[in-house]
């Protein structure tokens, strides 16, 4: 990598060595992809979404390739924050880079004693999902309406120590009113968008693909609305965006800074291309020697 | 695990709508019953295909598909020359050097190509192997099992080729000491039920649906006796007495 480019962002004041993140739920704890490379040469990683408690997730099909992209409806299987804090944050610490815990819930209890617990853990930033469309009663509810989205970032960041960033869904009735209710809330950072709720039929079953029925589409075919929530959000809200939705390529990276984002989440690409990390990183540093750019953060919010 | 590029050596249809494709196998690991997830596309398709090792040759991985959708067409297009990805080998495989004595290899459909791989690593390992293969009517990969087993036993629905019926009407686990089996998950439903009344230990290697292949993504999670397990890195190999067959 060129090291003549200066790549570090900083987000709510936690250092990044540089914008590319792994995104929530595509990346696991980051073990099984660091025994194809270094994990730790991403800027950070996002833990799988957690709840306060262990779930097995979701009964039937998981996941469902689409035109350029794909579905899941994985339902936050995960082993619960107690499993998560004294097992896979030491595994996590290894890589060196910022650790950010993802956790959803399903009661504003939930994710207030969630929160409190990995806030006094050894995490660099907590990334609240209220937008999960995968779990029935809660998940996404939370991300849908600002107002209920408002009361619960309200409640984590007055136990949370640690920077707050609030997962936004593309869901959301209105994505302005929610970035800014999350930010009147107290959140640090926003990220978005996580998955657009969709289906799939299976005609010769004559049913719907998903037990559930409705399942996240995620992949380079949301990228170009992802893009427009984020430079939108961005205009309107002070605090750093972290731009997901379909990244696939360094281009793609640059895109999202340009409208605004801080630092960006790659998250299917990592099934299309295991390496697809360390290549994006790898293209990113090219990519920015070849576009003039000496320090990423000088494009950020150009257009 | 190394997700590395390879090379086509040759890709023949064997039968209708089934597939053999060789490729470099560069080094590549591949015990019994473990799986490559492959692609041949770059962001055109957004998942790679899952495909079970019909043989590790020398310097060649074999896989034999079934051509049923979009991924395993462009693979059953791929000519000789061309460039194709591998990521593997994925998943824990069958314990062949575990096993002793004699075993039964019961296959059905798809499922008949990954226990060529693993009748030649069981008699590698000293073991006895009988095949016992099913198929809906036309037959596949029948002959390469020859070398590794003893006796072979076929069967077709209709009686096209060998027994007519189900293979399974062939099996008597009792004179196994342990039976592996691959297929129709009606299939290893059956001979898990016949070994569990035998008290034969039966290892079933499932299919799934898979995002990533190597144990990230929780998109094959299936729920067993000891908890929820990854098809992709904790199977696709289970004992049948750890499966609830809650597909």
């Amino acid at each position: 990598m060129d090291k003549s480019i200066n790549l570090s962002v900083n987000i709510a004041g936690v250092p990044f060595k540089n914008p590319v993140i792994a995104a929530s739920g595509t990346f696991g704890f980051g073990e099984e992809y660091n025994e194809l490379y270094d994990v730790g040469c991403l800027g950070g990683i996002c833990s799988k979404g957690l709840t306060l408690h262990p779930k097995d997730g979701n009964e039937g099909i998981r996941v469902w390739e689409t035109a350029s992209g794909m579905m899941n409806s994985v339902g936050l299987q995960n082993p619960g924050v107690e499993y998560f804090i004294a097992n896979d944050i030491p595994l996590m610490r290894r890589f060196g880079n910022v650790l950010i815990a993802n956790m959803g819930g399903h009661s504003l209890e939930d994710y207030v004693t969630g929160a409190s617990m990995l806030s006094a853990a050894d995490i660099d930033m907590l990334e609240l999902n209220i937008s999960c469309p995968n779990v029935k009663s809660g998940g996404m509810a939370f991300g849908i309406k600002a107002d209920v989205a408002h009361d619960v970032v309200k409640e984590v960041r007055a136990v949370c120590k640690k920077p707050l960033i609030v997962k936004l869904s593309p869901n959301a009735e209105n994505i302005l009113e929610m970035a800014k209710a999350c930010e009147d809330a107290g959140a640090d950072a926003l990220s978005l968008v996580n998955t657009f709720q969709a289906m799939a039929i299976d005609i010769r079953k004559r049913k719907p693909v998903f037990n559930n029925v409705y399942a996240g589409l995620s992949g380079a075919a949301i990228k170009p609305i992802a893009l427009r929530m984020v430079h939108s959000v961005c205009k309107q809200v002070h605090v750093p965006v972290i731009g997901i939705g379909g990244i696939y390529t360094a281009e793609d990276v640059l895109e999202f800074m340009m409208a605004g984002a801080s630092a960006v989440q790659i998250g299917t690409v990592n099934f299309n291309d295991p390496l697809a990390g360390k290549n994006v990183l790898e293209d990113l540093s090219a990519l920015c020697r070849r576009e003039g750019i000496v320090d990423i953060n000088e494009i950020k919010g150009i257009c | 695990m190394r997700y590395f590029d390879s090379k086509v050596l040759d890709n023949q249809q064997v039968a209708e709508d089934i597939f053999v494709l060789r490729v470099e196998r560069n080094g590549a690991e591949a015990k019994a019953g473990q799986f490559y997830m492959l692609k041949s596309w770059d962001k055109e398709l957004t998942l790679m295909r899952p495909i079970s090792v019909f043989k590790a040759e020398k310097d060649e991985l074999w896989f034999m598909y079934r051509l049923v959708g979009k991924g395993t067409q462009i693979l059953s297009l791929l000519e000789k020359g061309a460039s194709i990805k591998l990521l593997g080998p994925c998943g824990n495989g069958y314990p062949c050097e575990k096993l002793s004595g004699k075993v039964a290899v019961v296959g059905g459909g798809l499922g008949v190509p990954p226990l060529c791989e693993t009748s030649k690593q069981l008699t590698h390992a000293g073991v006895t192997v009988d095949a016992y293969l099913g198929f809906r009517d036309v037959l596949f990969g029948v002959e390469d099992f020859e070398p590794w087993c003893d006796s072979i036993f076929v069967s077709t629905e209709k009686g096209e080729e060998g027994y007519k019926g189900f293979v399974t009407d062939l099996l008597k686990p009792e004179g196994y000491d342990c039976v592996i089996t691959c297929g129709p998950e009606i299939m290893m439903r059956k001979v898990a039920a016949m070994c569990a009344e035998a008290d034969v230990p039966c290892y079933c290697s499932l299919e799934h649906r898979m995002a990533c292949g190597i144990g990230a993504c929780l998109g094959c999670s299936i729920r067993t006796q000891n908890g929820m397990k990854r098809v992709c890195k904790d199977g696709p190999v289970f004992l049948s007495t750890d499966l609830l067959w809650n597909s």
